[in-house]
């Protein structure tokens, strides 16, 4: 159960950071400098095209020895990286690559009117950024969003493989010492099954919010 | 006039590439490969060099089986949810959310640790035949990938077969076409078309999960890194060749997959 909790803490946390950089890898993707969008289509492609297992090993690996490194050259005492922080991050990492395409796309279906609209209004870029875009793209963006939430709870037990106590590994340990391996896993699905399916209804409500005042889909049609 | 144009064009697309930015971000990325490569340790190379291939064949043989093996599962699956009478059709969806709501990694393990260790407690399972093949690793490897693709193929099949236009299937049965006949030449065909985009992004998903086999100790090239790792106590190396080769293998089957819908034919529905 504290597995769950744990599962369920680095999802959300993976979740909330992977919003941060997708919303800012959008925002360069499309308004950004030709440097800054090209090092942003590197960002996408790669970890997009890398297995996330080897993701997670590479920048756990690689993320706790440089914070170490750069806190032994300033003249620090080493810390230990905390699984929960590191796993957060990784998955955020890999997430914010997702989210980034996800929200690009859903900041280009907004209609180009409003944005137009709220630049001669002559709205600073924050606050049309927090009044304009990012209302009008969520219904656009809430279904790929979802997605993610999903995968992100899916892919939190990947962290088992690094060492980080969570669902899979705590029921990996707990088969271990009673012998009933699938007793425990299948209790293990079950439990992810739930949480899928309890994701899904709040998703529901979620996406019947933000599309408040627009047409039905099925009207539209 | 039009030979202008095509000049003009391919101007355009090489001084896309050949921007100042460009040029340095490329040099910058070609020092980096080249500072990794003099200063990383890759003298382990030569001594792993077999064994990596040996991995390596076995991950491309485990994705071409299993997406293979799962697309064949999706086929009646999709055919189920979309047309299938309640009996068919509520054990497909349930399927399908089951495997699509569950993290691969416990389903992996719910087979091999689970089934697995279920199976030797009955005599005649250990008897049969197929006791060979059960006490290895890889047959649940295969099984636990199958099933995962075909969960998520099969919804995306369910889209597909119901997108295709009624009024083709109508036509196919005016012409007196037999129901199987139908499924194989309208059918089948067209939702494919409709699927392929989709079903290349599966297939790298799924190359992107085969790593996943080596925590039930099959050697994949996954597996063959991590004891690179272990045996030399580096950490960056191994990992950022197995990057490469990963992307490699991901460029390739979108290229692949690109080259197959070209040439289908676009105008369909």
């Amino acid at each position: 159960m504290v597995g769950l909790l744990h599962s369920i803490e680095i999802a959300l946390g993976a979740t909330c950071l992977g919003l941060l950089i997708g919303t800012g890898g959008a925002y360069g993707k499309l308004y950004g400098g030709p440097v800054v969008r090209d090092l942003l289509a590197v960002y996408t492609t790669i970890v997009r095209a890398v297995p996330e297992l080897v993701l997670i090993l590479l920048l756990y690996y690689a993320g706790t020895d440089l914070i170490n490194q750069a806190l032994t050259a300033m003249g620090y005492q080493r810390v230990d990286v905390s699984g929960l922080a590191a796993g957060i991050a990784v998955l955020g990492f890999v997430q914010g690559a997702y989210s980034t395409e996800v929200i690009r796309g859903a900041i280009l279906a907004i209609p180009q009117g409003q944005i137009e609209a709220a630049r001669a209004y002559g709205m600073s870029p924050g606050l049309m950024l927090r009044r304009i875009t990012l209302p009008a793209m969520l219904p656009f963006a809430i279904p790929g969003l979802a997605n993610l939430w999903l995968i992100a709870t899916k892919d939190t037990a990947l962290l088992a493989v690094v060492g980080f106590y969570e669902l899979a590994l705590a029921t990996r340990q707990a088969a271990g010492v009673t012998k009933a391996y699938f007793t425990f896993f299948f209790a293990a699905g079950v439990l992810y099954l739930l949480l899928s399916l309890f994701s899904n209804l709040i998703i529901g409500r979620v996406e019947a919010w933000s599309r408040r005042g627009m047409p039905s889909l099925k009207e539209a049609r | 006039m039009a030979n202008e144009a095509a000049i003009i064009n391919v101007v355009a697309r090489t001084s896309l590439w050949l921007q100042p930015h460009r040029i340095v971000l490329m040099l910058i990325a070609l020092g980096l490969v080249l500072g990794a490569a003099f200063f990383m340790r890759w003298d382990w190379l030569p001594q792993y060099y077999e064994m990596g291939l040996i991995g390596l064949w076995r991950s491309l043989w485990i994705l071409a089986v299993t997406c293979a093996l799962g697309f064949l599962f999706a086929v009646p699956l999709g055919l189920a949810q979309a047309t299938g009478s309640f009996w068919f059709a509520a054990p497909a969806k349930a399927f399908c959310t089951v495997i699509r709501g569950t993290p691969l990694l416990i389903q992996l393990w719910l087979l091999y640790y689970g089934l697995g260790s279920l199976f030797p407690q009955y005599p005649w399972v250990r008897e049969s035949w197929m006791w060979p093949y059960l006490r290895q690793a890889w047959p649940y490897g295969v099984l636990a990938l199958t099933l995962s693709f075909a969960g998520y193929e099969g919804e995306v099949m369910r889209g597909a077969f119901a997108g295709v236009p009624k009024g083709q299937l109508e036509a196919a049965r005016a012409f007196g076409m037999s129901r199987w006949k139908i499924f194989r030449r309208i059918w089948l065909p067209q939702a494919f078309y409709r699927a392929l985009p989709t079903l290349t992004g599966e297939t790298v998903l799924q190359l992107k999960s085969t790593p996943l086999v080596a925590t039930i100790s099959v050697i994949d090239i996954f597996a063959v890194s991590s004891k690179v790792r272990q045996d030399t106590y580096l950490t960056y190396e191994p990992l950022l060749l197995l990057a490469l080769i990963y992307m490699t293998i991901t460029g390739i089957l979108v290229f692949a997959f690109g080259r197959i819908e070209a040439r289908i034919p676009n105008k369909i529905g």
